[in-house]
């Protein structure tokens, strides 16, 4: 167990201190300013619980933390090493490190410290409650072509999704709108902030597509199975692909015809259009479309499509890219691996089909990273996928990077993230086991260089409860 | 001639029983696991220790045991041994789960509508689960009957019932019998939509089965008294089974969530003098642990499901340990096809969550569903004359990283994962041969296929397969 009160009294008393020497100054009396101390601690006390809950964003401080085993993930594990973060950054890292004056010690004696997770296929902050209660859903619109729909613009900062996943080591993940066949734009952040736009690490960061599926089974009224013709399936996914298609081609005139505006203000203006607007930066490759795709022929036609409209593609799901490995790694394209702990597909599948996915994509060469692919409530189990992916034959190490480094290189951010090294950013889990363990506890977080509180929704309720006898 | 006959009786007999011997061979046979770290769940790990089977039981733990000449010996050097999992709550092998007419559907059997072939008995078989309570599904205040079973996969359903496993019945609270987060086209809405009337529904059953109870009580007595003429009541297959449960001959597992309901059904049932068997869910058991606990009512619960609809909201993965320290049997259960081949991980997050004992855990997914479910005499432990169904796993199993190697259910191998991977080229072969069969064959990309690949629609059932 954390020990959540332990953080809020340490912060308190900071925070009370700088309150403390701010009022001293022009105040003689000394019990006046002990009561102004008091009421200053007890104010802030409240702000600080407060903060721990709501998401107010702490400040970024200067931490050294000792002692420690440290997976850099990047480069060699270091036995009994020390890590600097100090403006929001990795500022040092190794086995011999001095600590800057003023840092905050951390021993972390038998404890690991590792790189925050990242998780790329969630939807959390845009859906809180799935089933029952539609005012907190936000993460399917109206219509097959939304790409502006952007996750950012709605997921929330306060959702309980957020400290209950991050409170388990997950720090960073992309949320992703979810209907249509262009579900919308995806967001990638940080599970820390007031608002969206300080969780934000990149705002639109990937177009999500739902890649059509040849569909020989829909669902009556009664949930009676119908069965339909699979030359009408196909047809119809046909169609659907043609939408995507033409769309994606409009965005690349509209940006085309933008473009030449902007360079000769006497063409005739081109009409302004957010829909297409949205699109060009993915038409023209500069960020990735993740394909929601999992079967064999959705994935070939996905990078089929890709390579006809010059896409960046990611495969998002990859249930059999196992069976393509040689196809994708030739092609380059990397695949967010989210269905690890689902059924194996055929019933006559091996039983381990989906456990060792992963092993068999990383022995192909593809890149690829682990992901629950839950739009909430599993996202905090993500280093308990890796975990099985390992106890089926993907190496160790692997799993680790696979919830590290590769999500932060799939998604373009491994300058900043997925690993300790110094310049990096201080998303940093402190755990006092193997972090792919389930029996393994958090015991300090950082994002961004901020020490978060170990509580969420959970701790609350579990500390409201657990001594009523 | 008499030698004959007896003869001939006795090749007769020696044929019909080959089939039978054939099957059994293992029965008598014993099996030696060596030097294993055995987690025995009710007495500890014992480091370097053989188990020995035979007959079905476990007939000796210890060091350097000795075992017959024609034992199956495995060397488990490096493995851990562990009882074979309990799920208390299950619907594999249904191939129906609820029947959504009713508000009361206590005439129905899952054990009518049990699939021995369903490929997730095996898929669980590998996870380490040898034992099963399928559950009714949790449409209805009062649903099915259940059937507690052994995993015994490729075996005809009968070998499956786990023989002389206390019957059970499927409760309903909350969301789902009234219906909050679905509609039935064509059907009207049912009664009741609301918590009051989920318990008014409980509360009107149990009414009418005390009065058929006190019907066939007079009836039993003045039979018994002698007196003639006497007409037996009518029997009703829908209060039946809610007499036995008032005779507290049949489990009651409730399906529940919120702490109100569960506290309302205990009220219930103190009222009609019944007891709960299990809260199965019970998300929020954390908040009445007292009340379970008073109440005697044993928590089945998931480890840390939440959030998925608004009775789950307050859920936490601390249920577990909060209703464990306040004096609950408590047990972890999948209620899923899927989760229930890794019930070890959810077993090891309690731990995590509340700081649960490693023997505490375990007996999550073993022995405390097996008492739950009144079956603790034969299985959930490892202990000598206790059924021989266990795991041999290639690490500690509330580890993520370890896997299972083999599962013996009644001293037999139901699954080996050796024996699993030879078998999957000869199943790859298979595969591929029927694939290339005309009727299976696939279209050239873009090529209209000449054939449906399935049977073409009849027009007689309309495709609804009805």
């Amino acid at each position: 167990m954390s020990k959540p009160g332990k953080f809020s009294d340490r912060g308190t008393r900071r925070r009370g201190d700088t309150e403390t020497r701010r009022h001293a100054g022009g105040l003689k009396s000394l019990p006046f300013i002990i009561a102004l101390c008091l009421l200053a601690s007890l104010n802030i006390a409240a702000q600080t619980s407060a903060t721990a809950q709501q998401g107010v964003l702490a400040p970024q401080g200067t931490y050294v933390i000792r002692n420690a085993r440290v997976v850099t993930v990047s480069g060699p594990e270091i036995e009994n090493g020390t890590v600097v973060v100090r403006g929001g950054k990795i500022e040092a890292v190794g086995a011999n490190v001095a600590a800057p004056a003023g840092a905050e010690e951390i021993n972390a004696q038998g404890l690991t410290v590792y790189p925050g997770m990242i998780d790329l296929g969630t939807s959390i902050g845009l859906v809180e409650i799935s089933s029952g209660a539609p005012g907190g859903v936000d993460a399917s619109e109206v219509g097959d072509i939304n790409p502006n729909a952007q996750a950012i613009t709605a997921v929330n900062p306060h959702s309980a999704y957020v400290n209950v996943t991050r409170v388990n080591g997950v720090t960073s993940v992309a949320t992703l709108p979810l209907g249509g066949l262009i579900a919308g734009q995806a967001a990638f952040i940080n599970l820390d902030g007031t608002t969206a736009d300080e969780m934000a690490v990149v705002p639109r960061s990937a177009l999500v597509i739902n890649y059509p599926r040849v569909s020989t089974t829909s669902f009556d009224a009664l949930f009676n199975p119908q069965e339909r013709n699979v030359n009408e399936a196909v047809t119809t996914r046909d169609r659907q692909l043609e939408q995507v298609r033409k769309v994606l081609r409009d965005a690349e005139a509209y940006g085309r015809a933008q473009d030449a505006y902007a360079r000769d203000p006497r063409l005739p203006r081109p009409e302004q259009d957010i829909v297409l607007a949205s699109l060009v930066p993915y038409v023209r490759g500069e960020r990735p479309v993740f394909f929601r795709a999992n079967r064999e022929d959705e994935m070939r036609g996905a990078v089929r499509f890709a390579e006809e409209l010059r896409l960046k593609p990611v495969i998002l799901g990859g249930g059999e890219a196992w069976k393509i490995a040689a196809f994708l790694r030739e092609k380059n394209v990397p695949v967010i691996l989210t269905g690890i702990l689902d059924l194996p597909p055929r019933e006559d599948d091996p039983y381990d089909t989906n456990y060792a996915a992963a092993a068999r994509l990383q022995q192909a060469g593809v890149r690829f990273c682990i992901s629950t692919g839950s739009a909430g409530q599993f996202v905090r189990n993500l280093p308990l996928y890796a975990g099985m992916a390992a106890a089926f034959d993907l190496p160790r190490a692997e799993a680790v990077k696979a919830v590290t480094l590769y999500p932060a290189e799939i998604m373009g951010v491994a300058a900043s993230l997925g690993s300790i090294e110094p310049g990096k950013t201080a998303n940093l889990v402190v755990a006092d086991g193997d972090l792919l363990d389930a029996r393994t506890h958090v015991r300090y977080l950082f994002i961004a260089g901020r020490r978060l509180p170990l509580t969420s929704r959970h701790t609350e309720l579990y500390e409201q409860f657990k001594d009523r006898r | 001639m008499k030698r004959v006959l007896t003869f001939v009786l006795l090749v007769a007999l020696a044929g019909a029983s080959q089939v039978l011997a054939q099957r059994r061979d293992t029965d008598a046979q014993e099996t030696l696991i060596r030097n294993a770290t055995v987690l025995t769940v009710s007495h500890g790990t014992l480091e370097n220790a053989d188990v020995l089977l035979r007959g079905g039981k476990i007939a000796a733990i210890g060091q350097n045991l000795k075992a017959a000449s024609n034992a199956r010996v495995i060397d488990a050097t490096g493995k851990f041994v562990m009882p074979g999992i309990v799920d208390c709550h299950s619907h594999s092998m249904l191939d129906a789960v609820n029947e959504l007419t009713l508000s009361v559907t206590s005439m129905v059997r899952t054990r009518d509508v049990l699939n021995p072939t369903d490929e997730n008995i095996y898929r669980e078989l590998a996870g380490g689960v040898t034992t099963a309570n399928l559950l009714h599904g949790s449409g209805n205040a009062i649903g099915g009957l259940n059937t507690v079973v052994k995993f015994k996969y490729g075996r005809p359903v009968e070998e499956f019932i786990f023989p002389g496993a206390p019957p059970g019945i499927k409760f309903a609270l909350g969301e789902n019998p009234k219906r909050s987060n679905f509609v039935i086209p064509t059907q009207p809405r049912r009664y009741p939509a609301t918590r009051m009337g989920v318990v008014e529904v409980i509360r009107e059953a149990f009414t009418r089965a005390r009065d058929y109870k006190a019907t066939w009580d007079e009836y039993n007595a003045a039979s018994k008294r002698g007196e003639k003429n006497l007409i037996p009541p009518r029997r009703d297959l829908q209060l039946e089974p809610l007499v036995e449960v008032l005779e507290g001959k049949r489990f009651v597992h409730a399906h529940s969530y919120r702490a109100d309901e569960i506290v309302a059904l205990i009220n219930l049932a103190d009222e009609f003098g019944f007891k709960v068997r299990t809260f199965q869910h019970v998300l929020e058991g954390y908040k009445v642990a007292r009340e379970i606990a008073r109440h005697g009512a044993g928590a089945s619960t998931f480890s840390d499901w939440w959030g998925y609809k608004i009775e789950a909201y307050d859920a936490t993965p601390y249920n577990a340990a909060v209703l464990y320290r306040a004096g609950v049997l408590v047990s972890l259960n999948s209620d899923s096809d899927e989760l229930a081949r890794r019930l070890n991980i959810e077993a090891a997050k309690v731990m995590k969550y509340g700081d649960v004992p490693e023997e505490e855990a375990l007996r999550m997914i073993t022995l405390n569903p097996a008492r739950q479910l009144g079956i603790d005499s034969r299985v959930g432990s490892i202990d000598v004359g206790k059924d021989a169904d266990l795991g041999i796993w290639s690490g500690h199993p509330l580890s993520t990283l370890s896997r299972v190697e083999t599962m013996l259910i009644d001293g037999e191998i139901f699954f080996d994962r050796r024996q699993d991977l030879a078998r999957r080229p000869q199943l790859e072969a298979e595969r591929k041969q029927l694939e290339q069969a005309e009727p299976n064959r696939v279209p050239a990309p873009g090529q209209p296929s000449a054939t449906p690949r399935r049977p073409a629609q009849t027009e007689d059932d309309g495709g609804n397969h009805r």
